[in-house]
């Protein structure tokens, strides 16, 4: 019942793995982390979702103000790897419609 | 055969630190019962949002959290979990009003909350909500196992002709 981020970065390219759970408890660390990063012009900001095992509305609040963040600030917030839970709770939402979602996992050596 | 077998109740304090207890008891349940995966999954999101939005609306007056119960309710055929908070109730009608998908919403329209009260409506199989003292959600997920069998059962025989 956890969350850990892993952050990269390379030049304004901010790349955030996150692995285990997002809920009330858990969301105010990704708020955190990932909302300055949409703040500055130019960033891009990818979140890798693969290791997520459980997500409910509270992260999906997160992801909707870094995306109006990354409107009004001029960075770009991207989505990849969901699994098919994860997406689900998207798409019931209407929320592929808004985000920028990369559908496939990436390789797993890096 | 409809009746009650088992009742489950748990009490903790409404703060975030507690969602993911419930959560996991919950499934835990859910997994005795017999429910698929994908159910189960359901099931703990809708019961995440119901303990969360105590957690996020009630007492919010006070300093002291207060508490958040959590009964369930187990019947041969379905699952029955009440969420119930005693501090202040929000607003049922004006939130459940704006309950929906983004559908069309332009970026800035977009709320970083209520999307909670429309997962429950869209995960579980009936949910009712009043608000007299206090709020009370109430929500049921069916077993579906039984149909499956007997229908297994049915097409098992080989045609006679």
């Amino acid at each position: 019942m956890n969350l850990q981020i892993n952050q990269d970065q390379i030049n304004e390219t901010y790349e955030l793995n996150l692995t285990g759970e997002v809920d009330a408890y858990t969301a105010p660390k990704l708020k955190e982390v990932m909302l300055p990063l949409t703040e500055k012009e130019g960033n891009i900001v990818i979140v890798d979702l693969s290791g997520i095992e459980y997500m409910d509305s509270t992260g999906l609040g997160i992801f909707v103000g870094a995306l109006k963040s990354s409107k009004a600030n001029h960075s770009s917030l991207k989505l990849r790897g969901m699994t098919e839970r994860v997406k689900r709770i998207f798409e019931i939402t209407g929320l592929t419609e808004v985000m920028d979602i990369e559908s496939g996992v990436k390789g797993e050596a890096l | 055969m409809r009746t009650a077998s088992d009742y489950i109740e748990m009490k903790v304090p409404a703060k975030p630190d507690y969602v993911g207890v419930v959560r996991l008891t919950i499934s835990g349940l859910a997994n005795r019962m017999g429910f698929a995966f994908d159910e189960i999954e359901d099931i703990k999101i809708a019961v995440s949002e119901a303990v969360t939005n105590v957690v996020n609306h009630a007492y919010t007056d006070t300093e002291d959290k207060g508490q958040v119960r959590i009964g369930c309710n187990i019947y041969d055929d379905r699952m029955e979990i009440t969420v119930v908070d005693q501090g202040k109730s929000f607003d049922v009608e004006s939130i459940s009003k704006n309950l929906g998908p983004v559908d069309g919403k332009s970026v800035d329209q977009l709320h970083e909350g209520g999307l909670g009260l429309f997962l429950i409506d869209t995960l579980m199989d009936k949910v009712e909500i009043s608000s007299e003292a206090g709020v009370v959600v109430m929500m049921t997920k069916y077993l579906h196992r039984d149909e499956v069998e007997e229908h297994v059962d049915r097409i098992s025989p080989a045609p006679s002709q």
